[in-house]
């Protein structure tokens, strides 16, 4: 997991502005390096903090980890100037929303095989190997981003689309019905254009200008997919 | 043009400038394939002789000298790739509408690739278009239980996964097909050569972008017009094909010419009866309520009964 182990003060994200007052200019800053940091950055202190993350409790080190994913599940929820996204990228937030989404998603193992949604292997695929050929694409228009950073930023803004389909299932428990469609439509389309701001403020900086439409596109074409995919399933 | 003009340094810009207005000029491509030594078009009788032999000269030196300064990174590397993405929004958009409108004199490998293939057109418009598929399809189902509400509906999501293979496979081995038999016919005569391989899949792919549209269209749930918008999508990118291979057909004998244009069209038009019958399609017989009620929903039905029910996926 990448991580820097002075955690707890993040320097760069504490900027004292009230929400969204920056969201007409969500973009950010340029002087972010490029690639993210798996390791420890300042060599001098590892001595003393290996063995105290060797002999902390587990409820330590399982709660430093869930605090990074929380605290980024916060900026993308809140979109605003930061750059821990992709400074400090981590795998773990992608994981847990793309598995919850294929297990609410996945179809009924009773359906036939030419019925029913997707199949839990199917929306892990879609979601996982969509957001590598996004990656490759942008980099071969010539982002300025890394590999693994771009999959954090994409995978983490799947949390919009996910709140959806928990509201949608949710919603789906009232019974069907249009005002019930109308209901599910209205949220998945407010998550989805959610979700492209959310990536399109990470993203979309490091492209050239001129080619910005071309590396934002995929990332369009990504989610509507996966928007689709929550309004159209169906309880059987 | 002064001459003064044409010994000073350029951009690579007026290069593609000077082609445009020659469309028939010499240029060589940038193509990476062992076998092919770079094509050169001859500006051969056309009826556009603008001094051509002076800008040949010129566009094949200033080409040369550029394919030297450019080193060629081996195919394993990123950069190799990344030369096929070497476009911007503007030029992606100019291809797709040069695409749209495809006009007998306009060559679209010559006049809006300029011999500058790249990668995104084909594979994007052809995501997009598995994707359109499935979901107009599915939404033609729910519109369908919507005036029928005895239709079972259902996501059927295994319509992503063919639609994304059959359109994939299409897109790239129709052109490879094209450009071996192509190359085949043409042999050792290097002069006219045929398109790289690039360049047909890029043509193949960009004349795949009216289909989406059309797909859309699909959904109003009128069969006639249905077929109306399906003749003139295939109209228009069958003759955007046609017109791109064209010149380089044309030196062939005309049978195999006629056959070889004839053969391009039919699949393009194969495909486009497919998506219609296969995503467009009524459920199986066994979910659908007796006849006299199925013939009020107007997408079930094809237009020409003869259609033999052995189309229906099973």
């Amino acid at each position: 997991m990448a991580e820097a182990e002075e955690s707890p003060g993040d320097p760069g994200t504490a900027s004292p502005r009230p929400l969204f007052a920056g969201l007409s200019d969500i973009t950010i800053s340029q002087d972010i390096p490029v690639e993210g940091e798996i390791t420890i950055p300042i060599r001098s202190r590892i001595r003393e903090f290996d063995s105290s993350t060797l002999n902390e409790s587990v409820h330590n080190t399982i709660m430093r980890d869930l605090k990074a994913v929380g605290k980024k599940f916060m900026h993308v929820l809140y979109p605003r100037k930061s750059n821990t996204l992709l400074r400090d990228w981590d795998l773990w937030g992608p994981l847990i929303l793309c598995v919850t989404l294929a297990l609410m998603l996945q179809r009924d193992p009773a359906d036939s095989e030419k019925d029913g949604g997707p199949h839990f292997a199917e929306v892990f695929v879609i979601v996982w190997f969509g957001a590598v050929t996004i990656t490759l694409n942008s980099k071969l228009l010539g982002g300025n981003i890394s590999f693994f950073q771009s999959l954090c930023v994409l995978g983490y803004c799947i949390l919009p689309l996910t709140v959806a389909m928990l509201i949608c299932r949710l919603v789906l428990l009232a019974g069907p019905g249009p005002v019930n469609f109308m209901v599910r439509l209205f949220v998945v389309i407010v998550m989805f254009a959610w979700s492209i701001v959310a990536s399109t403020a990470f993203l979309a900086d490091s492209q050239p200008p001129n080619r910005r439409a071309l590396a934002v596109y995929p990332v369009f074409l990504f989610y509507f997919v996966i928007s689709w995919m929550i309004l159209t399933f169906t309880p059987q | 043009m002064a001459a003064a003009d044409e010994l000073t340094f350029h951009e690579f810009e007026e290069a593609t400038n000077l082609l445009t207005e020659t469309p028939d000029a010499a240029t060589t491509s940038r193509s990476d394939q062992p076998t092919s030594q770079g094509h050169v078009a001859v500006a051969v009788g056309s009826g556009d002789s603008y001094g051509a032999e002076d800008e040949v000269e010129e566009e094949s030196d200033k080409a040369a000298l550029l394919q030297k300064q450019q080193q060629q990174p081996g195919f394993w590397t990123f950069n190799y790739y990344q030369s096929f993405f070497d476009v911007d929004t503007s030029q992606v958009l100019d291809r797709i509408k040069g695409s749209l409108l495809p006009r007998p004199g306009h060559n679209f490998v010559r006049h809006y690739l300029r011999n500058r293939p790249d990668l995104y057109g084909p594979f994007w418009i052809c995501a997009t278009l598995a994707f359109v598929l499935a979901v107009t399809g599915n939404l033609t189902l729910v519109l369908a239980q919507r005036r029928d509400p005895s239709i079972h509906y259902s996501p059927q999501f295994h319509k992503v996964t063919v639609a994304g293979i059959s359109i994939y496979c299409y897109a790239w081995l129709v052109p490879l097909a094209l450009w071996g038999f192509l190359r085949w016919r043409k042999g050792v005569r290097e002069r006219l050569g045929p398109y790289t391989f690039l360049e047909t899949v890029c043509v193949y792919g960009y004349s795949l972008f009216v289909f989406i549209p059309m797909v859309v269209l699909w959904l109003i749930p009128v069969p006639w017009l249905q077929w109306l918008f399906g003749a003139l999508a295939l109209g228009l990118s069958a003759a955007g094909l046609v017109f791109t291979l064209w010149p380089v057909v044309r030196e062939d004998t005309r049978l195999v010419a006629a056959v070889l244009l004839s053969t391009v069209v039919l699949l393009h038009a194969l495909l486009a009866m497919g998506c219609k019958l296969y995503f467009f399609q009524s459920l199986p017989p066994e979910h659908v309520t007796p006849p006299h009620q199925a013939a009020s929903l107007p997408t079930n039905i094809p237009l020409s009964p003869t259609l033999p029910r052995s189309m229906a996926p099973s």
